[in-house]
This record gives structure tokens, C-alpha cells and sequence, in this order.
């Protein structure tokens, strides 16, 4: 599945654990699969599982909230992959990760799916069932947010 | 020049009001090396925004088989019931055969047997036959 890591990166901009990302991805590759024979009625099967992550992950957060479980951010220290090699090797940039973390779910979102993944405001307007100006009121709250938070950092000095 | 346009590019990116390619623009002018100390601190944003966008999911997934063992699942039925179907076939058609056989066989024993009561009506016919040659024998041998 070619957007398969863009599921990946939108769950784990969520649930922020490496793991839980990974279980999350898995379940709806399934989910797909298991579907497969009918997908082709979907005339966007990137959009469509991506909204399936993000509403898979949002009933996960709540579910976790709901059982009084803090999402534990532990899984900083044995995580191998690239990313976060280079994430360590560059604290400023590590900065930012730690600052979108704090956001609130919807402003998470909304980077994510702009700043990385470069979806346009249509697509997610579709995503995130939101209204084009409501995406970028959102979405210019959520980088001022991230600089403000970033020039603070700079200006202490510390991480 | 440049700089001023990156200055307001920011200004926009800022109120969400940039294209996608004007992002793409800043992504590669802050992923340079140098750059200007006020702007300094935009670039880990665009950085990490470019860094997040390589992160791979490397998890096997193991392909669920459901759908396609049931397929196969399916194929083996229905050739294990054509070949019972075959099966039941040849066999009907070899008790047919015993049947008609027997009923032959019962037909022929009957008409056999009608035949076999028509021959010793016959000779019981032709013992009277005998008796008269008897008699006939008699009168010879008395002149």
C-alpha cells in the first residue's frame, strides 16, 4: 500500500508512542484488506484510510482518557529508527517534535497533514470534515503556536 | 531580495494563507546552510517538517489470508463433489445394470420353466402312447 507510512505518520502524530502507531497502522491495513473487495467503490481509498486512522486514533486517545491511562512518553530512549537519530543529532529540530506533541489534537492534525504530508486545504476539509477557513484559522493558530514556543526555547537556551 | 521575499512568505505561512508550492519554497530555503541569524529560528520547523515527511513504517504486516483460503477452501469443495457426483453416477448406472440383469435372468428362468411343464405335458402325452404300443405288442404276440 503506497500510503501506508502517510497512515503511519498520522497515527503516530497522534498517539505519539512508536508502538502504539505501529499497532494502529497494522490494524487498519487489515481493516483494508479486509475490505478489499469492495474498495473500489471508494473513489479515494487514500482519503478514506486516512480518515479511518485519524478516527481510529481519536477513539483510542478518548478510550485511553476514559480509563484514566496517561499516554506514557517513553519511548524516546530505545527507539532506533532514523528519525530519531536525527532528531537527537539536532536538539532545535527535536524541539519542534516535543512542541507539536503539546498541541491539541485537531491543531496536531492539521500540521501534520499540511506541513508534512503537503495535503491541500480541500482534501483536508475532507479528512477532518472542516470548512476551508475554519482549516486555516486552525492551522495559523497551530505555527504561530510552534514559533512562539520555539523562539521561547532559543531565547532560554535550554531544551 | 530574496530575503525580503522569504520575510514575507513568513508573514503569510503564518496566517495559513500560503500556497502549498510557497511552502515547498521555504522548505528548501531553510533546509541550507546558511542562514540569516533573525530567521534562525524558523529553521528547525521547516527542518522537522522535511525529517517527519521521510519516516518509514517498517512493521511487517502479516497479510491476512481469510478471503483467499476461503477461495481455496472452496475450489477443494467442489472438486471433492464432483467426484462424488462422478462417483454416484458410475456406481447407479452399474446397479441399473445389475437389475436389468436380474430381471433378464428371472424372465428367461420363467419362460424356461413354462417350456419345461409344456415338455412333461408332452410326455406324459406320449406315454399314453406307450401304453397303446403296449397293448399293440399284446395282440401281436397272442396270434
Amino acid at each position: 500500500m503506497p500510503f501506508k507510512d502517510k497512515l503511519y505518520r498520522l497515527a503516530k502524530r497522534l498517539l505519539v508512542s512508536t508502538e502504539e502507531a505501529e499497532d494502529a497502522t497494522q490494524e487498519i491495513l487489515m481493516k483494508l484488506w479486509s475490505k478489499n473487495d469492495n474498495i473500489g467503490k471508494y473513489n479515494n481509498v487514500e482519503a478514506f484510510a486516512m480518515t479511518m486512522t485519524k478516527n481510529f486514533c481519536l477513539d483510542r486517545l478518548k478510550s485511553k482518557q476514559a480509563g484514566n491511562l496517561k499516554l506514557v512518553h517513553s519511548n524516546y530512549g530505545d527507539d532506533n529508527s532514523s528519525l530519531q537519530n536525527q532528531i537527537e543529532a539536532n536538539d532545535s529540530v527535536g524541539w519542534v517534535q516535543k512542541i507539536m506533541e503539546d498541541l491539541p489534537d485537531q491543531q496536531k492534525m492539521i500540521l501534520q497533514l499540511r506541513d508534512v504530508e503537503e495535503y491541500d486545504f480541500d482534501e483536508i476539509g475532507e479528512l477532518l470534515d472542516m470548512k476551508p477557513t475554519a482549516i486555516r484559522v486552525t492551522l495559523s493558530r497551530a505555527r504561530k503556536t510552534v514559533r512562539e514556543r520555539l523562539m521561547q526555547k532559543h531565547s532560554y537556551g535550554i531544551g | 531580495m530574496e530575503l525580503d521575499r522569504i520575510e514575507k512568505l513568513l508573514e503569510k505561512y503564518l496566517n495559513a494563507s500560503t500556497s502549498i508550492t510557497e511552502e515547498k519554497e521555504l522548505r528548501t530555503y531553510f533546509s541550507q546552510e546558511s542562514i540569516p541569524t533573525h530567521l534562525e529560528q524558523y529553521a528547525p520547523m521547516f527542518q522537522y517538517f522535511s525529517m517527519a515527511k521521510e519516516e518509514r513504517f517498517t512493521k511487517q504486516v502479516p497479510i491476512p489470508k481469510t478471503s483467499e483460503t476461503r477461495r481455496h477452501y472452496f475450489k477443494w469443495v467442489s472438486v471433492a463433489a464432483v467426484a462424488v457426483l462422478m462417483f454416484g453416477i458410475y456406481f447407479g448406472k452399474e446397479y441399473q445394470k445389475q437389475k436389468e440383469i436380474d430381471y433378464a435372468y428371472n424372465e428367461t428362468k420363467k419362460a424356461l420353466s413354462l417350456l419345461a411343464d409344456n415338455f412333461s405335458r408332452g410326455t406324459e402325452e406320449v406315454a399314453y402312447l406307450n401304453e397303446f404300443e403296449n397293448a399293440k405288442q399284446k395282440i401281436y404276440n397272442s396270434n
